[in-house]
């Protein structure tokens, strides 16, 4: 096969001593990137590019592309630890890894994490090795009708999970839209929510709120209950990684689930946070294990880490296909190749066969790489579950707030993020819940802007939304996802009358 | 610290809680649905305005609101429940207050004097810890951010005249 | 011809004699020696380079492109970090500068949006509220069809648009910016319609094209010329008084310098986008000098070159009195052509 003999080749380029040095280099650098919450993904990248502009293409982007790996690993770090997402695409490993984390499993669920990533990324990479011009023609079939409904079936998969005051829900879930309505129009280019402030210009991030309605907010929660957190007793044996990965086969159903839903999200641009939501939607709503998810199962973190991890290196595909930056991190890299001066597109693959198969084939390395690193590092991560919370508590706000302040280098965004902190911790005694409400911040602009993209080009009339095999078949999924739970009732309740 | 105040009586209970966040809640909402309607919320000649779909959610939200506040009011006896004891808000607002004087120091001071002045007294006065090894962490968790945002990653973070006076 | 083509017409002619001017400016920098250079005014700190919008979009490019070549090739003592100030179509960067008066570690690159902006929202900022450093270069702007569509001419091209009585698609970075300046400035001079869809980045657009979900584009050549080379995109016209000067092949049969102008295609359109540098307001002319020198060395530099000839840019680089009275001239094209298309605030 001729992808077998290029990726031979591949190897051959990347296993010079000077490029695994590197890649050990951008993992690391990457694991502090996606540690640090705010900095991780395409901002993390464009902040560190400069260090390679001296480098030759291939080792420059062997050293970007595994700081890209390092930052998708490390972003399950904090999440899991301290229940901050250190990444937009780890909110949902916060579900059940947090949880984890405090029975005392900070171990068992950051190997659970990292092995997940390294499988999404794994099955990501054989795709694009063996399947990337093919589905490279399928992700230019997405126009804005498609991306709606793709971003409506992230939605519908995740919806109907809440317990709970079904009127607190949408309150919560529409507050989230309401936030991510604010700033600029898309379509129209008006001021929406502003009131003439130009701080609010640039809009409420994701992950602002999420650092506050997560990380602050948890911290609140933990000096209620006294100063200490629950999982001191964290186990911290190397041990640890080769017990859990006893226990993983068992999810393999769920595994491929999350590969496929995130190697569809990636190349379809809706990209890795949806992925990780909806892989997690789909398995509490089929895993027999679903009720108790949100509680501490290992499933629940192999599911959004595993996607989250397919759908952010299948998103490179698109960049190096067709030159088009499937994530925001994707445009940086590209921003890259012009610099080093090679043209991405859909010739990259013709006229720099070196470079695309020395990346491709840096991919599996950089990944395995990036497991040993990480998972050397799990009992030092649990261990500081260990160091008391008077000490770990300033210094997680210190990160916080730093982190708040990088996203935009803007300071409301540092106050933003104590007033989410309130928010969180009164939300979370009053039930209000707050998964809805971040998904509906993350994917609610873009919906509104794909749906009226959708509506120019089809003059105002809905039918678009059916208009082909496509988008009409994404469209009827996302509807039967919506009314999953109302069907398994009706079918109980006819299997309880028979 | 949580033992200081005891069993103590309730300083809010969980409905008037839930009767203030709901409040909140329809505040915020009509806000929006009001801003909304200014910058045009209907159905144009080709697909929603730009106020279409904030305003319908603020609308949403006043709705869900009013009904969690009539809720509230019809089980306002069940409502009676604690949202927190008095020891424990002293608890949250004692991390709370300090978190907040820390922002507003970052704002005055620069985020590296803050951060580690901020450690040192938390470790201090609510860890009990002995001044020189708070001041000892502070100061290594300033000094370090700074090397590493400053030198490392050239990311420019809000600065003061400490930064300024040793010419950075 | 209507007033509008009048206009176009008289701006076409102004451009022709200020690229006079700018090479004879050009010469004069290059010829005289640098005085400033050897003890004028340098940064003291980390200098922080301002975008005006998000990152990977087209300055966004560039500024790191600048970014890199000032590192690689030792031009500065002081470091320089790239900060990305984006919201509400870049008003908050050209703020953010507005009011660092004086402060001489700063400096922006500016789109079109540093006109359109605060025309469309009506956000109170002004290009005299900052110092004008230098023009690097003028974007191209280049109508774009699928290589799959039927039309070889942008003529063909906007018959058939006008026959289609606004059903076909034209796809666009941004609303009331420069894309849709540029499509309604089409419409105004031959009276074809569109339907024009807003995106959020230039790469988007140009996919969008190439999947035949719109049916032309006005992406940059930077944004699209890799489609083009494989065979998806066809280019038809550029927006320029005259053809870029780019002869090497791009692909099997054209190279950039056989892209007709719009003008000579039957479409009486131009226009071209500034990407300039500038500094706060009230800054010594001693530190603006150091900052024109810099960009002037940049400019020179073989890495820029490359990427100049990569984008198809039109080199034309300005600074001092002629940049400012190009300044004002193109505020005044910006302010009649947005208050004709209706997106004044």
């Amino acid at each position: 096969m001729d992808e077998l003999q290029s990726l031979w080749q591949g190897f051959a380029v990347a296993l010079t001593a000077q490029n695994v040095l590197l890649m050990f280099l951008g993992i690391t650098l990457g694991v502090l990137i996606g540690v640090l919450p705010g900095l991780g993904g395409a901002n993390g990248i464009a902040i560190l590019l400069p260090l390679t502009f001296t480098m030759s293409p291939t080792s420059a982007i062997i050293m970007l592309s595994c700081i890209y790996w390092g930052a998708l690993f490390g972003g399950a770090i904090t999440s899991i630890l301290f229940n901050i997402p250190g990444e937009p695409w780890s909110v949902a490993t916060t579900f059940d890894g947090h949880p984890m984390a405090q029975q005392g499993r900070a171990g068992e669920a950051l190997t659970a994490a990292f092995t997940g990533s390294f499988v999404g990324a794994l099955v990501a990479v054989v795709m694009i090795t063996f399947l990337a011009p093919l589905v490279a023609e399928f992700a230019l079939k997405f126009g804005p009708p498609e991306y709606f409904a793709v971003y409506l079936l992230a939605f519908c998969s995740f919806v109907g999970m809440g317990k709970g005051s079904p009127w607190k829900t949408i309150a919560a879930m529409m507050l989230g839209f309401a936030m991510a309505a604010v700033g600029m129009d898309t379509v129209t280019g008006q001021l929406r929510l502003t009131f003439g402030s130009t701080e609010l210009m640039r809009g409420f991030d994701f992950l602002v709120a999420v650092i506050g309605l997560f990380g602050i907010g948890e911290i609140l929660l933990t000096m209620e209950e006294g100063l200490e957190f629950k999982g001191r007793s964290a186990r911290i044996n190397a041990r640890v990684v080769l017990e859990t990965w006893a226990q993983l086969p068992k999810f393999w159903a769920t595994s491929l689930r999350a590969c496929l839903i995130g190697c569809w999200m990636g190349v379809t641009p809706g990209g890795a946070t949806p992925a990780s939501f909806m892989s997690y939607g789909v398995a509490k709503n089929i895993s027999k294990n679903g009720h108790n998810f949100g509680k501490g199962e290992m499933e629940g973190v192999v599911a959004p880490e595993t996607a989250a991890h397919a759908a952010g290196t299948s998103a490179l595909l698109p960049m190096l296909a067709l030159g088009i930056p499937g994530s925001p991190t994707a445009a940086v890299l590209l921003g890259g190749l012009l610099i080093w001066g090679l043209q991405p597109g859909p010739l990259l693959f013709v006229e720099q066969k070196e470079f695309v198969w020395g990346l491709i084939a840096s991919m599996y390395l950089g990944n395995i790489v990036g497991l040993i690193v990480v998972l050397t590092t799990v009992p030092l991560f649990a261990a500081i579950l260990r160091v008391p919370f008077s000490i770990i508590a300033p210094i997680i706000i210190v990160v916080c707030a730093i982190g708040a302040f990088t996203v935009h280098n803007a300071m409301l965004d540092v106050w933003l993020m104590m007033l989410f902190g309130v928010a969180g911790y009164v939300f979370k005694k009053l039930d209000y819940p707050m998964a809805p409400m971040v998904l509906a911040l993350v994917l609610g602009d873009r919906a509104e802007d794909s749906f009226r993209q959708a509506m120019l080009m089809s003059q105002g009339s809905l039918s678009i939304l059916w208009s082909n095999w496509l988008v009409g078949s994404i469209t009827a999924g996302a509807l039967l996802l919506l009314f999953w739970p109302l069907i398994t009732a009706l079918r109980a309740r006819r299997a309880g009358g028979a | 610290m949580s033992q200081g105040g005891g069993r103590s009586a309730a300083a809010v209970t969980t409905g008037t809680m839930e009767i203030v966040v709901a409040l909140l809640f329809f505040g915020v909402g009509a806000l929006v649905a009001w801003d909304s309607w200014r910058l045009g919320a209907s159905w144009g000649m080709d697909g929603p305005e730009a106020g279409y779909f904030p305003m319908r959610i603020g609308l949403l939200i006043c709705v869900s609101a009013a009904v969690v506040l009539a809720q509230g009011y019809r089980h306002r006896h069940a409502g009676r429940e604690t949202f927190v004891e008095r020891g424990q808000l002293r608890d949250v607002l004692s991390i709370l207050v300090p978190a907040v004087v820390y922002v507003l120091g970052i704002q005055l001071i620069g985020i590296y004097v803050a951060s580690a002045i901020y450690v040192a007294m938390f470790m201090a006065l609510l860890g009990g810890y002995r001044w020189l090894r708070s001041i000892a962490v502070g100061a290594a968790v300033g000094l370090s951010a700074f090397v590493l945002f400053e030198f490392w990653f050239g990311i420019p973070l809000p600065k003061g005249f400490v930064e300024r006076a040793l010419g950075f | 011809m209507n007033a509008f083509a009048r206009v176009r017409l008289q701006h076409a002619r102004r451009r022709l004699t200020l690229s006079a001017c700018a090479a004879t400016l050009l010469s004069a920098l290059v010829a005289a020696p640098s005085p400033a250079l050897a003890q004028g005014w340098e940064p003291t700190r980390t200098v922080e380079f301002i975008v005006p919008a998000g990152t990977g979009g087209g300055a966004d490019q560039m500024a790191r492109f600048i970014q890199g070549v000032i590192q690689k090739n030792n031009l500065m003592k002081q470091p320089l970090v790239v900060v990305n100030k984006g919201g509400g179509a870049g008003a908050e960067g050209f703020l953010d500068i507005k009011n660092s008066k004086g402060d001489p570690h700063k400096i922006v690159i500016t789109l079109s949006n540093l006109f359109t902006t605060p025309l469309a929202t009506g956000v109170p900022f002004d290009w005299t509220d900052l110092t004008p450093v230098s023009m690097m270069a003028l974007d191209q702007f280049v109508l774009w069809v699928n290589a799959k569509s039927p039309y070889k001419t942008a003529k063909e091209y906007i018959e058939a648009v006008r026959a289609a009585g606004g059903k076909m698609r034209m796809g666009g970075t941004g609303s009331r910016q420069e894309d849709q300046i540029i499509t309604v400035s089409i419409t105004r001079a031959t009276g074809a319609r569109f339907t024009y869809i807003p995106f959020k980045g230039g790469g988007e657009v140009a996919t969008q094209l190439v999947g035949g979900h719109v049916d032309s584009t006005v992406n940059n050549p930077i944004e699209a010329v890799a489609q083009w080379r494989a065979g998806a995109l066809r280019p038809l016209c550029v927006f320029d008084d005259e053809r870029m000067p780019y002869k090497a092949r791009v692909t099997d049969t054209m190279a950039w310098s056989d892209i007709p102008t719009c003008r000579e295609a039957g479409v009486p359109t131009d226009y071209v986008m500034l990407r300039g540098i500038f500094m706060a307001g009230g800054v010594t002319p001693a530190q603006r000098d150091f900052y024109v020198n810099l960009m002037r060395r940049i400019r020179e530099t073989p890495e820029w070159r490359r990427f100049m000839e990569e984008g198809a840019f039109n080199t034309t680089a300005l600074s001092g009195e002629p940049f400012v009275e190009w300044l004002k001239r193109a505020k005044e094209e910006h302010r009649a052509l947005m208050k004709e298309a209706g997106f004044l605030k």
